[in-house]
């Protein structure tokens, strides 16, 4: 089994998520808060008291003031998770503390960094432009998923599964029938897998969307940079129409669908989505289309990999498997998954 | 149109490993950072074949095709 990576940026929210109030979450098993103070910064701390680990994001725990007070007795916390005030007593007690999480927010997502803080290193964090670039619009969301991330990583890596698993929604025969190419940038710390498709049915995620008829040219370049962000750049544009020399592709629909895959526990996932378009840029009834349809594909992986967690989480080590050419991205995946793993110091998992 | 070449390359770091699934074929190009290349029709043995640089990286492409071609009986593999 690959464990969870530690010493590396997880996203752990989306920005609209957190306001000014609690916001707890479970990440690579360590149970965070977080908050927006009020002058707009988002904060990440330890969720559980230091006192009797009552977790602060529980009623009657409240936020007064950009400090949370412990809804049990009384201990009370700064956004740095410092504590400010205990009943009773004028001393704090040094360790008062609420462990930090160093945190980024960037493409309208919250970063955190899990594991050794000196570690952190803000520039190495992925990133998803379009998000909430005014050149696109994006609809997301997120499912909880009751399997182990590096089952997701599976799914995701291999998108021949379209074909069957989402037959009649982003599945149609051409994709399981197209060879793929697959790369891999060990120094970068990317896989890179591309499947294009040059004269391919066009499935109803995209004929409704792009109201593109007939056969499409299609093609899906996968960049993951593990362990957390995955990017699909998908192009669909009229058979025969290839992108200009200059970069330009006028001719062109492009769909940048965005996965975070992050760990909640050692059998359970935050399964984060979202699907960012250049064309319809105001048109609701497309957003509100694509969001619709990516959330049930999305739910159809949702049940397929939990059938799976169960399965696995049975069986012994070391079970057997069969790869074929359809898994080369997923098995370049998994080794840098276990690099990344073997270079970090190994932490027993918290559960 | 002309198609997609078989060859394209995305990534251009300079320990990039590439693996074509060549068209028309069950076959697996692997071609290491250090040029060496190598069929194959199991991506597992591929892997190995990639990682253990430079070891056996420094032979001519072969003619041959690594695995027989009695290539329904497909290897079972183990999660390392
Ligand atoms: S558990 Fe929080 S103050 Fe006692
Ligand atoms: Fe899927």
């Amino acid at each position: 089994m690959i464990g969870i990576p530690r010493d590396q940026w997880y996203v752990a929210a989306y920005s609209s998520e957190i306001g000014q109030e609690l916001f707890s979450r479970t990440i690579c098993s360590e149970p965070i808060l977080f908050w927006r103070t009020r002058s707009g910064q988002v904060t990440a701390v330890s969720d559980r008291c230091v006192h009797r680990r009552f977790p602060l994001s529980q009623s009657p725990s409240r936020l007064v003031d950009d400090q949370v007070v412990c809804g049990y007795h009384g201990f009370t916390y700064g956004p740095d998770g410092k504590c400010t005030a205990v009943p009773g007593q004028t001393r704090i007690p040094r360790t008062a503390r609420l462990q930090p999480y160093p945190l980024v927010e960037q493409d309208s997502l919250v970063w955190v960094f899990i594991g050794d803080p000196a570690k952190a290193d803000a520039a190495s964090i992925p990133r998803a432009p379009y998000l909430d670039s005014p050149g696109y619009t994006t609809v997301a969301g997120m499912e909880p998923l009751k399997a182990r991330f590096s089952l997701l990583v599976d799914n995701l890596l291999d998108l021949s599964h379209e074909t069957y698993l989402h037959g009649g929604y982003i599945g149609t025969p051409e994709v399981a029938a197209t060879p793929i190419t697959t790369e891999v940038d060990e120094d970068a710390g990317v896989v890179h897998v591309s499947r294009h498709m040059d004269d391919a049915e066009c499935p109803p995620f995209y004929a409704k969307s792009t109201g593109l008829q007939g056969r499409i040219s299609r093609w899906q370049d996968i960049e993951y940079t593990p362990p957390c962000l995955y990017k699909l750049h998908s192009r669909i544009a009229p058979v025969g129409s290839v992108p200009n020399p200059d970069g330009s592709d006028p001719d062109a629909f492009h769909v940048e669908v965005v996965y975070a895959i992050t760990p909640e526990t050692e059998h359970s996932t935050h399964d984060f989505w979202a699907v960012a378009r250049d064309f319809a840029l105001d048109d609701q009834e497309v957003s509100d289309f694509l969001a619709e349809n990516n959330r049930t594909v999305v739910l159809q992986d949702v049940t397929a990999l939990e059938i799976l967690e169960r399965v696995v989480a049975t069986e012994p080590e070391g079970y057997q498997e069969l790869s074929i050419n359809i898994d080369t991205g997923g098995l370049a995946a998994r080794r840098m998954l276990k690099r990344i793993g073997a270079q970090q110091q190994s932490v027993p998992a918290r559960s | 149109m002309s198609g997609v070449p078989a060859r394209r390359s995305m990534l251009s770091g300079d320990r990039v490993n590439r693996i074509h699934w060549i068209p028309g074929t069950d076959q697996l190009r692997a071609v290491c950072h250090c040029s060496a290349e190598r069929d194959f029709e199991d991506p597992v043995q591929l892997w190995e074949w990639l990682l253990s640089h430079p070891d056996g990286h420094d032979t001519p492409p072969p003619t041959v095709r690594d695995v027989a071609p009695s290539s329904d009986r497909r290897q079972e593999v183990t999660i390392p």
